[in-house]
């Protein structure tokens, strides 16, 4: 233990050098504008700025990517609550009360409920990374494909709970999300499936980003539009510091949602196969069950923007544990960091803690120092944030639509997609009409793949034998509480219902 | 602040590039630089080594961007690559699936022999691996007599049927005349990561992708797949030492889409050349047991390409492309 405070605080003097406290901090602006442009994605980001790092010795050119990386992250938010479009897949469950939030002029709040939750989120990652990084990169190992499986089904189960009252539509909506997953190349055998009209072009799948596109900025834009008819205004928010002062105080409402996504987005984000995303839809749908007032979750429930962040951010971190010590990275953008690893003769594996401990000591100081510097960029730059709902709600409209093609189109660099973004859009806003919540179908697309790819692994070394799943330990805890979840909303609901039902009879349940 | 300077630096790097590259091609938007594998894995490695020595020694006026698409065996990538025909921003880092997915799969419409031709940059070996827990495992015959003892319990980690390890595996099978169950997983990272947790009980993984396990004491390999004994595992005897016939090799080269054009091909075939002599890539071939001696290109390439579908395809009518694909 004492060995770790005595590298860690050489890590942290490392980080505090000039020179790498320039890098953290303009990698940390640069990740913001990266992250919050839907379409430029931090994999091109990462990519394009990483001419910068040749410039500079390599565990300063890994801090600036680290960085780079962490400031993205949080910048994911911004486009989410502000256009209500998410810029990438881990920041679509802050759109679901984020968005709704700056409907109602309350931009400021859930972009620092945003800010606050990461930060948190980020340093209590970097804290338990710092003390059980060894254990926890044995642990990892232990998590095959049964156990992978079970941890997809343990997301599934927080979701069903999401879609309010109407459980078969919540059903309904993950299978088409399930359904839509599929479409393109057999995972296993590698065949091409599902292949709607014989169209070449859905061999290569549906991508996330032209469903999630598709859904949150044109569906749900269109049924604004209709709803209000245009007459919202997305309301002009005077910030001032007694409004700030207001916004501080309000921490204590989201809090406990925030411990919950940070200790919650890190073991998930350690697991190489799983990563933030899934991080950020479990702990949303477990903020939301455990939640004393769950049906205002979606409406513009501030933890409902506080836990998905906290997850996300601690989970970036998280991920850092497999690229270090198993050479899997995460993401595509760790994948970056990796080859950035490799050219700077850095292997990664289980002897880098040992091997270069400058390096990875420097790294995680820097985290540290990563986490402090975004927190107050973010505060410091809410009020421009914020200036783009200054405009009309009628101005606004046309252009997110421009950006919705744009992102497409950038990521994708083929029309097809974009064809396809707005027919889903349409799709959308028609399942939006006759209630259907479509957040589960979103949920589903972006877990779908992994929880096929686990099931049918898991299936074939058991040769069939489903009680795999029960027989190996880890993977029967997730199984039972997932049951426990999937149960908890119908129990509870029955229990009030019956409640209900002795005083009084209520028509509405 | 960063944005301004990346900005002075390429407008640098421009001003520096510019009067050399009069009348040349040269890329005019990012490049896309398609990977046909996971991430981890040994292609994947090489791609990213690559694509940052040409944003350090400045090859390019635009920069790389790495791409995964493992889907299928290759097969998506293959596809996006077909579909891509006559676009000159986008290449191609190929391994073996780049002959086997097409052969396995019929119906995907893909001819590798349509696409352009750009660099061979390497060729990689194959090894023999099991988790070194195994304290019975110590030799190809103890390996064989505890896959036959297990049966179709014994757990064999790939990165997808039809992709080169599945051929080695099956052509394996055929040789010891044994059955295993072939399970695939998303990139020879995943691979390896799964074979140190004792997820499954071998693999077939590239000197790349177990290297940093074995230096640890994770994993041991326990026969080569090559002529004679790689500088790297002087102790590791060859399949045909041991009287066994089998000896496979992985193709790493770079590729491009059907009809580039000639000025196009003639800048990428430059630059991986460029590559290819850097002290940094011979430097990562030593250390990784890859053989780099000169880089084949154009019709030479072509002309391989050719010779190793062919063979590929009478490999798996030898095996059968049933044992491959596990159906």
């Amino acid at each position: 233990m004492e060995t770790i405070f005595v590298s860690l605080g050489a890590g942290l003097l490392q980080a505090f050098e000039p020179l790498n406290l320039f890098m953290i901090f303009a990698g940390c602006l640069a990740g913001l504008f990266v992250g919050c442009m839907p379409g430029l994605g931090s994999v091109n980001g990462v990519a394009i700025l990483l001419p910068v790092t040749f410039l500079v010795p390599p565990t300063t050119a890994i801090i600036f990517l680290a960085a780079l990386y962490y400031g993205a992250m949080y910048g994911g938010a911004i486009s989410s609550i502000t256009l209500g479009i998410p810029g990438a897949s881990t920041a679509v469950a802050t759109v679901f009360d984020g968005r709704p939030m700056a409907q109602q002029g309350k931009a400021d709040k859930a972009l620092m409920a945003a800010a606050i939750a990461s930060f948190i989120g980020g340093t209590v990652s970097i804290i338990l990374f710092t003390l059980f990084a060894p254990p926890l990169a044995a642990f990892a190992l232990k998590f095959g494909p049964q156990e992978e499986f079970a941890l997809m089904l343990l997301a599934f189960a927080t979701f069903i709970g999401l879609g309010g009252d109407d459980i078969p539509k919540t059903i309904f909506s993950i299978l088409l999300g399930l359904v839509l997953a599929a479409v393109g190349f057999d995972i296993i055998s590698g065949r091409p499936r599902l292949i709607f009209f014989d169209m070449v072009e859905f061999q290569r799948g549906i991508g996330f980003l032209v469903l999630a596109i598709g859904v949150y900025g044109i569906g749900e834009m269109l049924w604004t539009l209709e709803t209000t008819k245009g007459t919202v205004k997305m309301h002009r928010v005077n910030l001032g510091w007694a409004r700030m002062k207001e916004n501080f105080g309000e921490v204590k409402q989201y809090i406990n949602s925030t411990w919950l996504g940070s200790v919650l987005g890190f073991f998930v984000g350690t697991l190489p196969a799983a990563g933030a995303t899934p991080a950020a839809l479990m702990s949303y749908g477990l903020s939301k069950t455990f939640s004393k007032d769950p049906d205002s979750f979606g409406k513009g429930n501030i933890s409902g923007v506080a836990a998905p962040e906290a997850a996300n951010n601690a989970a970036s971190t998280g991920s850092m544990l497999p690229m270090i010590t198993l050479g899997i990275p995460g993401s595509p953008t760790t994948a970056i960091l990796l080859g950035g690893m490799i050219i700077w003769g850095l292997r990664p594996g289980p002897l880098l803690f040992t091997e270069s401990p400058d390096f990875v000591w420097g790294l995680i100081g820097s985290m540290y120092v990563a986490n402090l510097v975004t927190v107050l960029l973010n505060l410091a730059l809410i009020p421009v944030f914020i200036r783009v709902l200054a405009m009309p709600f009628t101005m606004l409209t046309p252009i997110i639509f421009v950006l919705c093609v744009l992102g497409v189109f950038a990521t994708t660099d083929r029309m097809f997609d974009t064809w396809l973004m707005l027919i889903i859009g349409l799709l959308a806003y028609m399942l939006r009409k006759l209630n259907y919540p479509v957040a589960p179908a979103v949920l589903a697309i972006v877990l779908g793949p992994l929880a096929e790819r686990s099931l049918r692994q898991s299936l074939i070394s058991s040769r069939g034998d489903v009680m795999t799943f029960i027989e190996r330990p880890i993977s029967l805890v997730c199984i039972l509480f997932a049951v426990a979840l999937i149960s908890y909303p119908l129990i509870s609901k029955f229990m009030k219902k019956k409640r209900a039902g002795e005083t009084s009879v209520d028509p509405a349940a | 602040m960063s944005i301004l300077k990346t900005m002075m630096t390429s407008a640098a790097v421009l001003a520096v590039t510019a009067p050399a590259a009069f009348a040349e091609w040269q890329p005019r938007k990012p490049v896309e630089f398609i990977i046909m594998a996971g991430t981890g894995g040994g292609a994947d490695q090489i791609a990213r080594l690559l694509q940052g020595l040409i944003e350090k020694k400045d090859l390019s006026p635009r920069p790389f961007i790495p791409i995964n698409k493992p889907g299928g065996s290759g097969a998506e990538a293959l596809r996006y690559l077909q579909d891509k025909a006559g676009d000159n921003h986008v290449v191609m880092m190929t391994l073996n699936s780049f002959y086997t997915t097409p052969i396995i799969q019929e119906d995907l419409g893909v001819d590798v022999t349509e696409f352009t031709p750009i660099g061979l940059m390497a060729m990689d070996t194959f090894l023999l691996w099991v988790n070194s827990d195994r304290d019975d495992i110590n030799d190809l015959d103890s390996y064989v007599e505890a896959v036959k003892s297990a049966g179709l319990d014994w757990k064999v980690g790939g990165t997808g049927s039809g992709q080169e390890d599945s051929v080695l595996t099956a052509m394996m099978e055929a040789a010891f005349e044994y059955d295993v169950t072939y399970i695939p997983f998303p990139g020879g990272g995943t691979v390896a990561k799964n074979l140190v947790g004792n997820q499954i009980d071998s693999t077939v993984n590239n000197p790349a992708e177990q290297m940093e396990f074995w230096r640890a004491g994770n994993s041991k390999p326990l026969v080569q797949f090559t002529a004679e004994r790689m500088p790297a595992f002087p102790d590791v005897p060859t399949a045909k030492e041991l009287g066994v016939d089998i000896e496979y090799y992985m193709q790493r080269s770079v590729n491009g889409p059907p009809n580039m054009d000639p000025e196009a091909v003639e800048f990428y075939t430059n630059l991986f050349q460029e590559l290819f002599d850097s002290e940094e890539w011979q430097g990562f071939c030593e250390s990784d047991g890859l053989t780099c001696d000169t880089m084949m290109k154009g019709e030479e390439l072509a002309q391989f390409h050719a010779t190793q579908k062919v063979a590929h395809e009478k490999l798996i009518a030898q095996v059968g492309a049933a044992s491959i694909t596990g159906e």
